[in-house]
C-alpha cells in the first residue's frame, strides 16, 4: 500500500511538472509575450522597443531557464537593462540590494505577481479559491445526496417504471451542459418572462452574503450536470449488487425489502459511486468556470477566464497548478479510497 | 401585418387538451413515485411470494410520507395555475386588497392543503391506474403535437401562430423524418442493430431528435430551405424584438421574425437553424477523427502493453488532467493561432485516419500484393490529397503544397483540432481497455497460432469484436463534442463572433439575458435537444445490443 501511494505520488509530481511546463511554454510563446509587452508597457511600442522591454525583464531567454526560475530550482535573473536600470526577478520591481534572495519560485512560496489584478498571485488564489470552495460545498451538498437517492431508487428494481423514468431524468441532466441549464434557469426563474421571478440572475452579492435567493441558481446549475452521471453510476452498481447471491439469501430469509436495500445492498453499492464522485471534481471545475462567468461570481473559475483572456502568465500558472493539483489529488484519493473500501482488493 | 401569437387560433382549440394531458401526466408520474415508495415498504415472505405486509405498525399514513409528496404536488399545482389560469389566485387576492404577507401565506396554505389532499389520493390509487394514465396522457400529448403539426400546414398564414409557422417551415424535415421512420420500421428485421433500434421507445425518440437536426442541417446547408431570413441580415427597428414581431413596411422577405430579433436585429429562428449546420459539420467529423486517433493508438497500447502502453497512457492522462477550458484558452487564442501551433497539431492529428486506413487495408491483403497495392492506391491517393489540402492554409506556417484545393474558413480548423485533441485521450482509454479485455479471448489465441501478424489481429480480430461499446460511445461522444463546441462558443473562442453556431449565439444572448430572455433560449434548447437525442440514442443502442 505504501509503495503504491509512493508510486502514484511520483507519477503525480511528474504529471504536474509536465503540465505546468506546457502551460508555461504556451504562455511564453513569442506572440503572447509581445501582447504582454504591449499591454504592460505601451500599446504603440515599436518592434525593437518590445524586444528591449522583454529583454530587460528577462522574458527573451531560454524557456527552460525561465521555467526553472519560476519553479525555484534556478537562481532568479539579475539583468542590467539597456536603459541602465538593474532588474532582478526576486526584487519584485524594487531596486536590487545585496540581500535580495537568489531563488524565488513556487518552491520558495513565491507564486509571482499578477499583471491583471495587480496583486500577489498567492493572495488572489487564496481569496478566489475560498469563494469557489463555498460554491463547491453547496454544490456537493445538493449533488451527492440527490444523485445517490436517484441512483439507488432507480437501481432497486431494474426495469421498473421508476427505474425507467429516473434513468431518463438522469440522461436529461447529463445532456444539459451548464451554459444551457444556467441560461434556461435565469430566463425562467430570474426574469419576468414566465412570471416566476423567484431568484436572482447574478451571484455577485453572494460573495459576501450567501442567501437562498442569490445562490440557488448557480448551485443548481453546477449540481445538475454532474448529478445525472453519478446517479447512473450508482444505478449501475446498485443493480449489480441487487442481483448478488447474498441479497437473494436475505430475501429468502424474509428480510423486508426496505431493510435489504438499506442494510445489505447500500454499503456495497456505494463503493463505485465514491470513486466517481471523486473523479467528478475535474468536471466540476469546468462547470464552475462556466457558472462563475455566467453568474458573475468572482471565484477561481472567473479568475481563470480573466487571466487566460489577458495572458497573465504567472496568474495563469498559479491557476493551472491549483487545478492540476485538485485533479491529481482527487484521482489519488479515489484510487486509495477504492482500495480501502473494497475488501476484495484490500486483502489481495 | 400583426404580431403573431404563440399558437394562434388553432392553439386555442388544442391548447386546453394539451394542458390537461400534461397535468395528468405530471400527476401520474408523481403518483407513480409515491405509490412505488409505498410499495417498497412491503415485505416479502419466507416462501418468496410477495405478501402485502405493511412495515409500519399502524395503517395510518405517517407525517413524512405525506409531507414530501404534498409539497411536490402542491408545487406542480402552483406551476400549472401560474401558467394556465388568469387571474391567478394570488392576483385575485391582491385585487381583494390583502397585504402581501397574508397573500403569500394564504396561497401557500391553499396549495399545500390541495397538495396534501391529492398526495393522499395518489398514494391510495392502484398502480395500474398510473400505468394507464401515463401511457394515455403521453399518447394524447404526442397526438396533440402531431395534430398541431399537420393542421398547421393547412391553415391560413398566421392561423397557427409562431409554432404553426415554424412547423410549416420545417415541412421538408417532417417529410424526411416520416419517410425514414416509415421505411425503417417496415424493413427493421433486415437492418441489424439499426433495425433493432425501432423496438425501443427511448431509442426511437433519440433517433428522431438526432435525425431532426441532421435533416435540418442538410436542408438548410444544402438547399437553403427552412430559414426565413438571411442569418446575418440586420433589419433596423427589430433589435431585441419579441417573438412573432412583424417586419417593418416595405420589406419583401418573410413577414415576421418568428422567434424575434437578437441584439443586432438579426432573425433568431434563422440563426438557430443555421447553427445546426455548423454543429453537424464539425461534431460528427471531429468525433470520427478522435476515434481514429484513439483506435490507432489504443489498440497497440492494449495489445502490446509494456513500455509503449506506459508512455501512451501517461500522455493520455496528461491531457485528461488539464481542465478543458484552460486548454481551450491556451490553444484557441489569436496569439497562439498566429504561431501556427494548431496547424502543426492538425498535421499530426489528421495523419491518423491515413495511417488507420493504410494499415487496415495492408494488414488484410498483405499476401495478395497486386490487390493490396491497387486498393491502397485507390483509397490513399484521394485521402493524401485531401490531407495535404486540409493542412495547407494560406497565411499560416504550414503552406508548402502547391495543389491546395481549398482552405477551411476562419477558426473552424482551430476549433476542430482542439476538439479532436481533447476527445482522443478518452477514446484511447476506452479502446485500450477493450483491447486488454479481448486479447485474452480464444479467437485471438487462434489467430496468433495461425501466425497472423499483430496488426491483422488488432484491426480484424479485436476491433470488430469491440464494435458494440464503440458505437454506443460514438453516439455519446458526438453529444459531448457538441457540448464542447458550445463551450468554445460560450467563451467566444475560435469561431468568428457573427457565426450562428449555438454556443456563440448563447454567448451573445446571455449578455442581456436579464432584460431580454428570448434570444438565448432557442439555441440553448436546440443544443439541449440534440445532445439529449444523442444520449437517448446511445441508451437505446446499448439496451438493444445487450439483448443479443
Amino acid at each position: 500500500m505504501g509503495l503504491f501511494i509512493l508510486r502514484r505520488l511520483g507519477v503525480m509530481i511528474l504529471t504536474a511538472l509536465c503540465l505546468t511546463f506546457i502551460v508555461f511554454w504556451l504562455t511564453n510563446l513569442q506572440p503572447n509575450l509581445e501582447k504582454l509587452a504591449k499591454t504592460q508597457g505601451n500599446a504603440r511600442m515599436s518592434d525593437t522597443a518590445v524586444e528591449t522591454w522583454l529583454g530587460n525583464r528577462g522574458y527573451s531567454r531560454n524557456v527552460f531557464v525561465k521555467y526553472g526560475e519560476w519553479l525555484g530550482v534556478l537562481p532568479g535573473y539579475v539583468i542590467e537593462g539597456s536603459d541602465g536600470d538593474t532588474r532582478a526577478r526576486c526584487a519584485d520591481g524594487s531596486t536590487v540590494t545585496p540581500d535580495t534572495a537568489r531563488f524565488c519560485g513556487v518552491l520558495q512560496g513565491d507564486w509571482g505577481y499578477s499583471t491583471v489584478f495587480r496583486d500577489e498571485v498567492a493572495t488572489i488564489l487564496g481569496e478566489r479559491g475560498w469563494q469557489t470552495a463555498k460554491l463547491m460545498f453547496f454544490v456537493m451538498l445538493v449533488m451527492v445526496p440527490g444523485a445517490l437517492i436517484i441512483g439507488v431508487l432507480a437501481g432497486m428494481k431494474e426495469g421498473s417504471r421508476t427505474d425507467r423514468s429516473l434513468s431518463t431524468v438522469s440522461i436529461l441532466s447529463t445532456a444539459t451542459p451548464e451554459y444551457v441549464s444556467g441560461v434556461v434557469f435565469i430566463a425562467v426563474f430570474a426574469t419576468a418572462t414566465f412570471n416566476m421571478q423567484w431568484f436572482k440572475g447574478t451571484a455577485t452579492s453572494a460573495m459576501d452574503n450567501i442567501t437562498f435567493e442569490n445562490f440557488t441558481l448557480p448551485v443548481l446549475t453546477v449540481a445538475l450536470y454532474g448529478m445525472g452521471y453519478i446517479a447512473r453510476m450508482t444505478r449501475a452498481s446498485m443493480t449489480e449488487v441487487m442481483t448478488a447471491q447474498y441479497i437473494r439469501t436475505a430475501r429468502l430469509k424474509g428480510v423486508s425489502f426496505r431493510n435489504i436495500v438499506l442494510r445489505h445492498a447500500l454499503r456495497n453499492a456505494l463503493i463505485a459511486p465514491f470513486t466517481v464522485i471523486m473523479l467528478q471534481f475535474p468536471w466540476l471545475l469546468n462547470g464552475v468556470v462556466i457558472v462563475e462567468t455566467l453568474f458573475n461570481y468572482k471565484g477561481f473559475g472567473w479568475t481563470l477566464v480573466q487571466a487566460a483572456g489577458n495572458n497573465d502568465i504567472e496568474m495563469l500558472l498559479g491557476v493551472s497548478v491549483v487545478s492540476v493539483f485538485v485533479v491529481l489529488a482527487t484521482q489519488l484519493i479515489s484510487d486509495i479510497g477504492y482500495v480501502f473500501l473494497n475488501p476484495r482488493i484490500r486483502i489481495s | 401585418m400583426e404580431t403573431l401569437t404563440w399558437t394562434g387560433s388553432l392553439g386555442a382549440t388544442l391548447g386546453p387538451v394539451l394542458i390537461i394531458a400534461v397535468t395528468l401526466l405530471g400527476l401520474a408520474l408523481i403518483g407513480n413515485f409515491v405509490a412505488a415508495y409505498a410499495r417498497s415498504t412491503q415485505a416479502v415472505t419466507a416462501a418468496g411470494g410477495a405478501v402485502v405486509v405493511p412495515w409500519r405498525w399502524s395503517d395510518r399514513t405517517s407525517f413524512f410520507e405525506l409531507a414530501i409528496p404534498a409539497v411536490a404536488v402542491g408545487l406542480v399545482l402552483y406551476a400549472v395555475e401560474a401558467f394556465g389560469s388568469d387571474p391567478t389566485l394570488s392576483d385575485w387576492l391582491t385585487e381583494a386588497g390583502l397585504p402581501g404577507w397574508l397573500n403569500t401565506t394564504i396561497t401557500a396554505l391553499v396549495f399545500l392543503l390541495l397538495g396534501a389532499f391529492f398526495a393522499y389520493l395518489l398514494q391510495r390509487a392502484p398502480a395500474a391506474l398510473y400505468e394507464w394514465l401515463i401511457r394515455w396522457s403521453f399518447l394524447v400529448i404526442v397526438g396533440v403535437i402531431l395534430a398541431f403539426a399537420v393542421f398547421s400546414q393547412f391553415t391560413a398564414y398566421g392561423g397557427a401562430g409562431i409554432f404553426g409557422e415554424m412547423s410549416r417551415q420545417f415541412l421538408p424535415v417532417w417529410l424526411a423524418l416520416a419517410l425514414t421512420f416509415g421505411l425503417s420500421s417496415i424493413f427493421k428485421r433486415r437492418l441489424g442493430l439499426y433495425g433493432k433500434l425501432f423496438d425501443s421507445v427511448i431509442g426511437m425518440i433519440g433517433f428522431g431528435l438526432v435525425m431532426f437536426w441532421v435533416f435540418t442541417a442538410i436542408f438548410v446547408g444544402g438547399f437553403d430551405l427552412i430559414g426565413t431570413h438571411d442569418p446575418l441580415a440586420q433589419v433596423s427597428g427589430l433589435k431585441n424584438a419579441p417573438p412573432g414581431v412583424p417586419m417593418p413596411e416595405g420589406e419583401t422577405a418573410f413577414p415576421h421574425y418568428l422567434l424575434g430579433g437578437d441584439n443586432l436585429a438579426r432573425d433568431i429562428f434563422s440563426r438557430m437553424v443555421e447553427g445546426s449546420v455548423v454543429v453537424m459539420m464539425i461534431a460528427p467529423l471531429a468525433t470520427l477523427f478522435a476515434f481514429m486517433v484513439g483506435i490507432t493508438l489504443g489498440l497497440p497500447a492494449g495489445y502490446y502493453g509494456g513500455r509503449l502502453d506506459t508512455v501512451l497512457s501517461f500522455l493520455a492522462n496528461l491531457i485528461l488532467a488539464f481542465p478543458v477550458i484552460l486548454l481551450f484558452y491556451l490553444l484557441v487564442t489569436p496569439e497562439i493561432i498566429a504561431t501556427g501551433l494548431p496547424n502543426y497539431m492538425a498535421m499530426v492529428l489528421f495523419i491518423f485516419p491515413l495511417l488507420f486506413c493504410g494499415v487496415l487495408i495492408h494488414a488484410r491483403y498483405r499476401n495478395q500484393p497486386g490487390k493490396d497495392y491497387t486498393i491502397l492506391a485507390i483509397v490513399l491517393a484521394p485521402l493524401v490529397l485531401l490531407y495535404l489540402s486540409v493542412i495547407n492554409q494560406d497565411g499560416s506556417p504550414v503552406n508548402f503544397w502547391p495543389l491546395d484545393f481549398f482552405d477551411i474558413p476562419g477558426g473552424i480548423l482551430v476549433v476542430f483540432v482542439s476538439v479532436v485533441f481533447v476527445n482522443s485521450p478518452t477514446v484511447f482509454r476506452i479502446v485500450r481497455g477493450l483491447a486488454l479485455d479481448i486479447k485474452t479471448r480464444d479467437y485471438v489465441a487462434a489467430a496468433q497460432t495461425r501466425g497472423e501478424r499483430p496488426w491483422y489481429i488488432m484491426l480484424w480480430e479485436i476491433l470488430p469484436n469491440a464494435r458494440g461499446p464503440l458505437i454506443v460511445d460514438f453516439c455519446l461522444r458526438i453529444g459531448y463534442t457538441t457540448i464542447l463546441l458550445g463551450t468554445l462558443g460560450f467563451f467566444g473562442l475560435g469561431l468568428p463572433p457573427e457565426s450562428p453556431d449555438w454556443g456563440s449565439t448563447i454567448n451573445e444572448g446571455r449578455k442581456l439575458l436579464l432584460i431580454y430572455a428570448h434570444p438565448a433560449l432557442p439555441p440553448a434548447l436546440a443544443l439541449l435537444s440534440l445532445v439529449l437525442g444523442l444520449n437517448l440514442l446511445a441508451d437505446g443502442l446499448r439496451e438493444e445490443s445487450l439483448r443479443d
